[in-house]
């Protein structure tokens, strides 16, 4: 039978304008706050696994991380996912205590992309994500590139920028619900068609924040409960998807992978998608969000915006979703965006989440996606 | 970034990048399946063969879906702001990123028609499209 990989501690910081704050400075808050959530100290750490920075560079930030907090882990590499990355490195660092390399490892993400680089030099940065000679002389952006998905999906669903709204709506509400989100005032409808545009259909407020932020997680191996503080969280299953990088070589702007990476996940876990209590999906863009609640196959295609209209992705309806305000409002720092769903979904399970619990929320659901829906990953949690 | 990016060719795009300064648009075939791809690469991602080879590409195609870039990412696009980008499908079966020139943002829609034309760009030609009615 296959060992268990539980995740034992989790913790974010403060997210948003964190003044002071670097690189390097967020790593180490988020890595020292699981390590006290699970009970563990950084020598109890056999594993390391970071991922990338946009506000410093360090071309191994995972060697960087450990020589700076003096970490001598016996496995330590970076992984790079994008938005994936945090999803990725709990499937990544679950192999390594399932097979019994390593015992506890640690995951660690974290920029100050708001404070420590501008807006400006972040959207630069990011276009660069973009095909060198195929993407990039076209003057693309991030925000462009799923404009162009956008234009497409709502062309062929039948889905409407009212319903995009209302998911940017809803972040902004749950957002609200969490002492450490970066935009907690309340938006409306109008505010968010009066917005202004930034690539059509896109409007600034169907786009992700950037925001200064860490989280980092330890995933220990299945019999290690009595060395932790805390109920262990269990991946019950996990599973990628990989189509392509660049929009221009995406077979489709309609079905992506995470449609793949799901299936494998709730193959692997045994359940479906009527088992999910709690979703934490990646949300970089309202469509993005649009788009994998309908491939994965919670709703029909063009169906997931008239669901969040009718409050179905809240507390009390079908599947609440983003319960922490995700990218769109509790905040975006690189690798850390996506790592925000996971401890959001962890909390969740451990009835941690105070005012944003879901009750009784036992199975939940994460998904991260990078690039343009490029890179899916998809995990399946639940109480151990 | 005060220029606009100019692509610099490689082995496996030197050969179209140079029919782009004939104003010729080519595309890659594979000798052993005949699967047409882009962008170039040094194998067919359909049958893994290393035989590839180059043809003419129709100058024609339709737009698939398109974005009127308010935001520009650098300033070297800013002039431009608002312009249009698109995923052109050509009419032999490939798809390219290209601008939409040569008409009012506004006035770009799903499946419209386009031709292609060439954007001299320091020393480097690039594919454009432009709507193929006026």
């Amino acid at each position: 039978m296959t060992k268990k990989a539980v995740i034992s501690g989790v913790h974010n910081t403060k997210v948003g304008e964190v003044p002071g704050s670097t690189c390097m400075s967020l790593h180490t808050e988020a890595a020292l706050g699981a390590l006290d959530d699970a009970g563990l100290k950084l020598s109890d750490i056999d594993g390391v696994i970071c991922a990338y920075a946009l506000s410093e560079n360090y071309p191994m930030l995972s060697s960087a991380f450990c020589e700076y907090v003096g970490a001598e882990p016996n496995f330590n590499a970076g992984l790079h996912g994008g938005g994936a990355t945090g999803a990725m490195m709990v499937m990544q660092a679950a192999a390594l205590v399932q097979s019994g390399t390593c015992r506890h490892v640690l995951c660690v993400t974290g920029d100050n992309r708001l404070t420590g680089m501008t807006r400006d030099k972040a959207v630069a940065a990011l276009s660069e994500f973009g095909h060198p000679q195929f993407e990039q002389p076209y003057g693309i952006s991030i925000p462009a590139a799923y404009g162009l998905v956008a234009q497409r999906y709502l062309h062929e669903t039948g889905a409407t920028l009212e319903h995009l709204a209302a998911l940017s709506v809803l972040h902004r509400k749950h957002a609200a619900m969490h002492p450490d989100a970066h935009m907690t005032k309340p938006i409306s409808m109008d505010d968010v068609a009066n917005a202004r545009v930034i690539s059509s259909p896109l409007r600034l407020l169907d786009c992700c924040l950037i925001s200064d932020g860490g989280a980092a997680l330890v995933i220990s191996a299945g019999d290690a409960g009595a060395d932790l503080r805390k109920r262990p969280i269990e991946v019950l299953g996990s599973g990628q998807g990989h189509t392509h990088e660049h929009i221009v070589a995406a077979p489709s702007l309609i079905d992506f992978g995470c449609k793949t990476a799901a299936a494998r996940a709730f193959g692997t876990a045994g359940v479906t998608n009527a088992d999910i209590d709690v979703a934490e999906i990646y949300d970089s863009f309202t469509i993005t969000l649009l788009i994998e609640l309908e491939s994965i196959g919670f709703y029909e295609k063009g169906e997931a915006g008239e669901a969040a209209l009718n409050g179905e992705l809240t507390h009390g309806g079908r599947l609440p979703c983003n319960t922490h305000g995700g990218l769109l409002s509790f905040g975006h720092s690189g690798a850390a965006g996506g790592m925000y769903h996971v401890v959001e979904a962890v909390r969740q399970l451990r009835g941690e989440a105070d005012a944003r619990q879901v009750p009784d929320a036992e199975v939940a659901f994460v998904h991260g996606d990078g690039g343009i829906l490029s890179a899916h990953c998809s995990l399946i949690l639940g109480r151990a | 970034m005060t220029e606009k990016p100019v692509p610099v060719p490689n082995a496996d795009t030197q050969p179209f990048w140079d029919a782009c300064n004939e104003e010729r648009l080519i595309v890659q075939t594979c000798k052993a399946c005949g699967h047409v791809q882009f962008y170039p690469r040094a194998l067919c991602v359909k049958c893994d063969g290393r035989d590839l080879d180059w043809r003419d590409a129709k100058p024609s195609g339709k737009v698939h879906t398109f974005s009127i870039v308010h935001r520009a990412p650098t300033p070297a696009f800013r002039a431009d702001s608002p312009y249009v980008l698109a995923l052109i499908d050509l009419d032999d079966g490939f798809r390219m990123m290209m601008n939409v020139v040569n008409c009012p943002p506004e006035n770009v829609s799903i499946d419209m028609a386009v031709r292609i034309v060439f954007e001299e760009r320091n020393g480097q030609r690039l594919p454009q499209a432009e709507p193929a009615s006026d």
